[in-house]
Parts: C-alpha cells; sequence; structure tokens
C-alpha cells in the first residue's frame, strides 16, 4: 500500500462525513458531527486554523473531544495581554515633525536608524509573542483585525503608536466589536494612518470616514459619496496629544451642525456615528463573511453566513460567539480540498517555528522572512490589507516560501558560512541574511516527536503516513515514495504544495 | 491544463468560440512592455499645459520654472528631467498621450489602479486583469514560457486572476530557486489546483527565461536601473511577450519637486537604456512601450509643498513602431469638475485596445467588454 492510500484511508471517515454534507442537511450533518469526536487529522486542521501548526501532543489533546467542545476549550481562557516583554522603547516619546527639523543632519540621520531599529524590533516582538504563546487564537485574532484596522508603518512612521494600537486590538481581539470600533476611531496610530487627525471643522478629511465604512463596516455599495462627506464631519475633533501620543478630543475642532448619514439624522460625533453603523445590519454580515474566509472556507455560505450574522447583532457583537458560530461548521474540519485555506506568510513561518520546536533565534528575522513573502507585519500594503486566500501564492512568494523552508533544514555549518561571506554586504542584504535562518532547527528531534523516526532511517509506507499526517492536515500531491530516508522525507512533505494549506 | 484554467474566466468576458479569434494566428504577438508609474504621477508637471497662466496661479509654490523645464518641440514642454527623451522624440518613435483616464473616476490609489489593470468600467469590479483575458483568449500566448513576466513588484497587476505571470526580482535567482518547485500532472481542486499552476508556472518559466544575452548597453545604476536591467534580458530570451516593470514613489503629497525630479529622471534614463538594449537584442521594432499610473493629481497644489490625488494624467508610448507624436488633448485647466480635477481626452482603454487591434491583430471588445477606437499611435 502506498503512503498516499494510507494516508487516505486514515482520512476517509472524515472526507465520507463532509461528502454528505449539502446545503440542504448542513444542519443535520453539523449536528451529528458536532457529537463525534475529532479525529487527528480534523484536530490538527482545527488547531493549525484557530492558532499555528502544532505540536503532536496538542493535536492528541484536542482529537478525542467533539468538535463542539474542542471549540469551547479553544475558546476558553485566551489571553488579552502579550506575555513577551515590551521592547524598552515604548513608552519614549516621540519626536515631532517640528522638533525633527530643529535637528542637525547628524541627529536626524541618527534618528532614521532608530525608528527603523525600533520597527524591526516591534516585528520581532510580535513574531516572539506568536511562536511562544500558550494562546494562539489570541495571535490569530489579533492579526486578523491587524489585517481588518490597518494601520502601515510608512505612513504611521513611529512604532509607539503602532505597538500601542496592537495592545488594543489583543485586548478586544475576541471581546466586543462594538467597543473595538469605538476605541478604533480614537486610536492614534489609525488617526495618523487614515488622516483623522487632520479632519477639522470648516476642513473635513474624508480618509477616516470613507474606509470606516467601506472597509471596517458596510462593505462596499452599501453607502454613498453624500454619506462619506457627512460622516467626515461627525468625526471632526478626534485628535493626538503631542506630548504623549495619545487621544485627545478637541471640542473646537469638531463640526456640531447637523448630519444626515445613511438616511439619519443628527449632531452626531464619533461615537454616535460608530452607532449608528454597528445599527445597520450589513456591519455585522460584513465582518461575518470576512470570519469566514479566515477560518471557514474560501467562500461563505449566504444563508448560514447571515444567520450567523444576526447572532452576532443579536449578542451586542461579541466576537467570541460570532466565532463560536463559525468554528461550528463542518467546513472548518472538512477535508474537501475545496474547503481549503491558504496559510499566510506568517502562519507558515510561525508554525514552521512552533511545530518543529525550533529555537527562534532571531525573531526580526522571521519577522523579515515573512515579508518577503508578502505579509510585512505593521506593513499591510494598503488599507485594504493583505487579500489573503489564493493571492497569497504567486511565482515570486511560493519560491520565497520555499526557499525559506529550504534554508530552515539546511546544516547549520552551511548557513554560518554564508553568514560570514555576506559580512560586508549592503543593508538590505543583511536583513535578507536576518531573514535567512532566524530559528535553530533540529530535525532529529523534531523527527523523533513527529513520527518517532531517526532521520537516516528509510521509512516504510505506514511510517511515512504517520511522518505527512503529523505535519499537516492536507494530503501531499506527491507522497514521497517507500524507502525515502527520514530527512529526505521530511523535507519533500514540507516543500509539498499541500504544506502550503490548512 | 493552462488553456482549460482560463475558460472560467473567458465565458465572463464572452461566450463565443475561440478559433479564429485572433486574425493573425501564425505571427506571435509582438512584445509589450508596461511601465507602471505607482502612486500617481503628477501629469502637469511631466509635460506642461498649453494654459501656463492659469498653471501658475494654481501652483504658486509647485509649478516648474523656466530652469526647470525642457521644450522638446514647440507644443511640447516637458520637466527637465526628461530631457533624456528628445532623441526618441527627435526618431519619431515616441507619442506624448494627453488626459488618459476614465469617466466618474475614482481617486483611490487601489480602486482606481484596480479599475486600469481590470480595464473596468469606474463601478465595475472585474476579477481579472485585461492580459489575463488577453491569454485566455488568444492561444498564441501558450507558446510562450510564461503569458508575462512582472519585475519588481509582488502584485501581478493586469495578469492577476489566471494567468501564467510569473513575478521575479532577479531572474538568475529565480532560475536557481524555481529547482525547489516541481510540476505535478495531478488534478486537483480549491486552493491546491492554484499551487500546482503557481508551481508549474515556475518550473516551466525556470527552465525557459534564461536571460543570457550581453548587453553594451549601460544601466541607470539604482533598484529601477536593475529592473530595466532584468527587463531588457528577459525580453531578450523572446520567452514572454509581457512584461511589467514598476517605479513606484509617485504619491507626492508633500515636497513634490526634488522627489518628481528624481523619479522622472529614473524614468527617462530607463526608457532610454530600455531602448538601446533592445536595439541591440534586434527587438526595438517589436515592442510597444507604454506608462500608466493610477491617475493623475490635482491641478491646485495643496498646503504642503505637494499635490493630491487627481484624474487624468500624461502617458508615455514609445517603440521602433511607434508614430510619434502628440494625441488627445492639452489638460483644460478651464474645465475643472467640481473636485477641481481635470476631464480626460483619451480612455485608457482606447489605448489597450490600440494594443489589442494594432499591436496583436485582436478583436478588442471580447477583452475590453465595449468597443473603444483605436488611436493612430502605430505606424501603419
Amino acid at each position: 500500500m502506498t503512503a498516499s492510500a494510507v494516508w487516505h484511508r486514515a482520512t476517509r471517515r472524515m472526507a465520507a462525513g463532509v461528502g454528505l454534507v449539502t446545503a440542504t442537511v448542513v444542519a443535520l450533518a453539523a449536528q451529528a458531527a458536532m457529537a463525534e469526536p475529532l479525529d487527528q487529522r480534523a484536530a490538527r486542521q482545527l488547531l493549525t486554523r484557530t492558532g499555528f501548526a502544532p505540536t503532536p501532543s496538542q493535536v492528541a489533546a484536542l482529537a478525542p473531544l467533539s468538535q463542539a467542545k474542542a471549540v469551547d476549550r479553544l475558546l476558553a481562557g485566551t489571553l488579552r495581554q502579550p506575555r513577551t516583554p515590551a521592547p524598552p522603547w515604548v513608552d519614549e516619546r516621540i519626536v515631532l515633525p517640528r522638533e525633527l527639523q530643529q535637528m542637525s543632519e547628524a541627529e536626524q540621520r541618527a534618528y532614521r536608524q532608530t525608528l527603523v531599529r525600533q520597527s524591526l524590533e516591534l516585528r520581532g516582538w510580535w513574531l516572539r509573542e506568536m511562536a511562544s504563546t500558550p494562546s494562539p487564537l489570541t495571535e490569530r485574532m489579533t492579526l486578523f483585525w491587524h489585517n481588518h484596522f490597518v494601520s502601515a508603518q510608512p505612513k504611521v512612521r513611529w512604532p509607539q503608536p503602532l505597538y500601542r494600537q496592537n495592545l488594543l486590538l489583543r485586548e478586544h481581539a475576541l471581546g466586543s466589536f462594538a467597543d473595538l470600533l469605538h476605541a478604533i476611531v480614537r486610536d492614534p496610530a489609525m488617526l495618523i494612518y487614515l488622516d483623522g487627525a487632520a479632519n477639522r471643522r470648516g476642513q473635513p478629511n474624508e480618509n477616516l470616514a470613507r474606509e470606516l465604512m467601506e472597509l471596517f463596516t458596510l462593505g462596499q455599495g452599501q453607502y454613498g459619496e453624500a454619506d462619506v462627506k457627512e460622516a467626515a464631519r461627525a468625526l471632526t475633533g478626534h485628535s493626538i496629544e503631542p506630548s504623549s501620543g495619545a487621544f485627545m478630543y478637541r471640542p473646537g475642532l469638531h463640526d456640531r451642525g447637523r448630519k444626515t448619514v445613511l438616511g439619519v439624522s443628527g449632531e452626531f460625533d464619533g461615537d454616535a456615528l460608530v452607532d449608528l453603523l454597528l445599527r445597520q445590519p450589513a456591519t455585522a454580515r460584513f465582518i461575518v463573511d470576512k470570519l469566514w474566509r479566515e477560518f471557514v472556507s474560501p467562500q461563505p455560505d449566504p444563508a448560514r453566513a447571515e444567520r450567523i450574522a444576526a447572532e452576532f447583532r443579536g449578542s451586542g457583537y461579541s466576537i467570541a460567539v460570532a466565532l463560536r458560530a463559525l468554528l461550528l461548521q463542518p467546513e472548518v474540519v472538512s477535508s474537501d480540498p475545496a474547503h481549503a485555506l491558504v496559510k499566510s506568510p506568517i502562519d507558515l513561518v510561525v508554525g514552521l517555528v512552533r511545530q518543529s520546536g525550533a529555537e527562534l533565534v532571531q525573531p526580526a528575522g522571521a519577522a523579515v522572512a515573512a515579508a518577503a513573502m508578502g505579509q510585512n507585519l505593521f506593513g499591510a500594503p494598503n488599507v485594504r490589507g493583505w487579500p489573503g486566500g489564493e493571492a497569497w501564492i504567486n511565482t515570486q512568494t511560493l519560491l520565497a516560501r520555499k526557499q525559506f523552508i529550504d534554508r530552515l533544514l539546511a546544516p547549520a555549518a552551511a548557513t554560518m558560512q554564508t553568514a560570514a561571506a555576506d559580512a560586508a554586504a549592503m543593508p538590505q542584504q543583511r536583513l535578507m541574511r536576518l531573514a535567512a535562518q532566524p530559528a535553530r532547527v533540529e530535525p532529529q528531534a523534531w523527527l523523533a516527536a513527529a513520527a518517532q523516526v531517526h532521520p537516516e532511517r528509510p521509512l516504510g509506507a505506514d511510517e511515512l503516513a504517520r511522518l505527512a499526517a503529523s505535519l499537516g492536515s492536507v494530503a501531499p500531491a506527491t507522497p514521497p515514495a517507500s524507502g525515502t530516508l527520514a530527512l529526505d522525507a521530511l523535507r519533500a512533505l514540507l516543500l509539498d504544495p499541500s504544506y502550503q494549506l490548512k | 491544463m493552462h488553456r482549460r484554467r482560463f475558460l472560467a474566466g473567458a465565458a465572463a468576458v464572452s461566450a463565443g468560440t475561440f478559433s479564429g479569434w485572433a486574425r493573425a494566428e501564425s505571427t506571435a504577438p509582438r512584445l509589450l512592455i508596461l511601465l507602471e508609474l505607482r502612486g500617481g504621477n503628477d501629469g502637469l508637471n511631466t509635460v506642461l499645459p498649453a494654459d501656463l497662466g492659469r498653471y501658475h496661479d494654481l501652483r504658486p509654490r509647485v509649478a516648474l520654472g523656466d530652469e526647470a523645464v525642457v521644450r522638446l518641440a514647440p507644443a511640447l514642454t516637458m520637466h527637465a528631467s526628461l530631457a533624456p527623451l528628445q532623441p526618441l522624440w527627435d526618431a519619431g518613435e515616441l507619442a506624448v498621450l494627453q488626459g488618459v483616464g476614465y469617466p466618474q473616476p475614482n481617486l483611490s490609489h487601489f480602486r482606481s489602479i484596480e479599475i486600469w489593470d481590470t480595464a473596468s468600467d469606474s463601478a465595475q469590479t472585474l476579477m481579472q486583469g485585461w492580459l489575463t483575458r488577453v491569454a485566455a483568449l488568444d492561444a498564441r500566448f501558450g507558446a510562450f514560457a510564461a503569458d508575462g513576466v512582472i519585475v519588481g513588484a509582488p502584485d501581478l497587476g493586469p495578469l492577476a486572476g489566471g494567468a501564467r505571470a510569473v513575478a521575479v526580482a532577479d531572474p538568475a535567482r529565480f532560475a536557481r530557486a524555481a529547482r525547489l518547485a516541481q510540476a505535478e500532472a495531478a488534478l486537483a481542486r480549491g486552493a491546491m489546483a492554484h499551487l500546482l499552476r503557481v508551481e508549474a508556472d515556475i518550473v516551466r518559466a525556470g527552465a525557459e527565461i534564461r536571460p543570457d544575452m550581453h548587453f553594451s548597453t549601460a544601466f541607470p545604476r539604482g533598484p529601477f536601473g536593475l529592473a530595466v536591467q532584468h527587463a531588457a534580458g528577459i525580453a531578450a530570451t523572446r520567452k514572454v511577450p509581457v512584461l511589467r516593470v514598476t517605479l513606484g514613489g509617485f504619491d507626492t503629497h508633500a515636497a513634490q519637486l526634488p522627489r518628481q525630479a528624481e523619479l522622472l529622471r529614473q524614468l527617462a534614463e530607463g526608457i532610454v537604456a530600455l531602448r538601446a538594449a533592445l536595439v541591440e537584442a534586434g527587438l526595438w521594432q517589436q515592442t510597444l512601450l507604454l506608462t500608466y499610473s493610477e491617475f493623475g493629481r490635482r491641478p491646485r497644489e495643496n498646503g504642503t509643498g505637494g499635490t493630491d490625488h487627481g484624474t487624468a494624467s500624461v502617458q508615455f508610448a514609445c517603440g521602433g513602431a511607434v508614430r510619434g507624436g502628440l494625441l488627445g488633448e492639452p489638460p483644460a485647466l478651464d474645465r475643472l469638475d467640481r473636485d477641481g480635477n481635470l476631464p480626460h481626452a483619451i480612455d485608457f482603454r482606447a489605448v489597450y485596445a490600440t494594443v489589442l487591434e494594432r499591436w496583436w491583430q485582436l478583436d478588442s471588445p471580447r477583452v475590453l467588454g465595449g468597443r473603444f477606437a483605436p488611436l493612430p499611435l502605430l505606424r501603419a
């Protein structure tokens, strides 16, 4: 029996269960699946989708539970604060543009270098938290909101407000979307990124108002240009206190006049505008559809998404309520390839580190590696964020992923040599070197933990299937042939396209 | 397999059959090089308007003075950084397209570039790039190693949504890394099918696109010069019908003058180097080079020595077969819309229609979803 046949035998029960699922019997099938224990593959998929690629012991702990019990366990006791110590500069006062202008050229250059260093440290800080947290779902949801309420470095410039925004997103990651939305229109990083601080009575700037409706709540086509103009007036007065960098409301800059947004008139301020947007059913649906694509399958099912959106709104926008309902959908643990999701670069990098038990020696380097694959933390390409899904994968980014895996498994000595040869390289190359092998993997320990085999041992079909199953929940496109040495099989399975899926 | 994957998307454009669509099946499509000026290039400071009085009124700080311009022809005053283009103009190989834009302009970077890349109407959302639709419909593209190569930017732009597009930062490194990919014949569904297609694209491109021409052309220094050099090398392999090269940084909301001067210098030097290299490769007569940008910038300067997002702008077309001259209309500074932006004179899809009809002998409405009259941009 070939490795793939063993694989398929192992997953047949799950696949058959999902094969029954059609739009009409979804509820029944879901109920049936809810009561049955997950198997190893389903548990691994659930853990990967709600966190990062898990270790065998994490899978073993979840596999005997039903999907409902497993989801409840994942949602219980999520952290709201990071465990990784903050970078040392997070409370340092930011240097304002006018202060920068008064500096000498050398001081300005030094300050710019400081910003570059700090922003690398900021990425490294988050990467380390993701790689080590006992609450990976917190990181997944923080990353989700990071990609929803985009505030990116090139525009925001200072790392301090971006760090504080990250704490805010994490605090509310599984809390109330309403609270989060109210907080985000006062968030200094957001007010810089979308020019909210430049939006004043008589001189409105529409940037924040437009994205608040188009990308944060309602979605395109649910409002008109006049609504944008009026919403911008409501948001006037939101500003930043220069010395502390904290939010500050400036009543003198607020437009107190009457505004009409979405057919409703009033003397709205920012909070009233947010409440008005939260009353729109389109908002709940927009968020649920986006969460669906993140956790469930590439294409939301309209009827079920609508039902979950109603539940979400009815709960006062409890994110945990929406997420629970979404994670109970059969697609979440399905082995049907149509429901497979593409790992993001962060999924891939952090997942590899966690799954292999590697030592993360260079967290900023790992963040730079993810950036080379198209996901630069705190640096989404535009306010719409990373489109995700299949758009993660093109020729350039897929090769970047494979090169990362290849280097991770390369003997450390080889990389050390390259590093020495590159010592005189330009700054950009130094960054790339930082990214080349940011984690130290011990393949021997990994193979022993994952499939109880020695790296030099030729593997039989059952051992190959066990190794493949320990790495991911999607069947490999090209299972290694029987007799392949364990280390070669590990490399082949990680380079197989299936490893890019979850 | 590649042909098949286009069917779904192509059907959205037209339900007709493919045979006989291209009127010249026997000749391979000639080379198209797209030069993207990312961020929204300020057209008014690229080619100066005729109405200099209004121009200076609108831009007390940002208008170009006499020392900052160069006159290529009596009716053609350009930014001084573009002086290297004079020989192209004199050779009749440079067409200046004035007022390129579209109705109901969108001022968002990402939405507007999406409109350009997909050749959609302002209010229409299409999922496929316009060149992806071409590749789907034109069987001749299959003979190439890839439908197009993207140099120096991560997004696939006009080749997004299903084309065999290869994004390359450095061709030599790409070829080396390509050994990590495998071409699989396996049938797959969903995201796995996408992954397998990309793997196959890498394998074929890695095997076939191996630039080996040694140019005597000196390429400009810097990342854009390097991108141009890579583009020339890839073009010389004759294995791709389309190249897209990006020069970023045109979003000049503040301190525009030095920034745009530097970018336009890079652009002009890049075009000149590309021309010299393609002449060396014997390809210049078969090359059409077009610039594009998501929008131009607002005629009235802002408060920070820059300009905000605008609408129609000037674009260039050059190549050995280009009919040099001025097309479109000079910026109508007396006819600004209520946001203070310019009307367009040429729909960008008319430029695409020219590529399709006159350069590639294709039926343009099948790609553009409507008829746009081609421009007299090429020599007969």
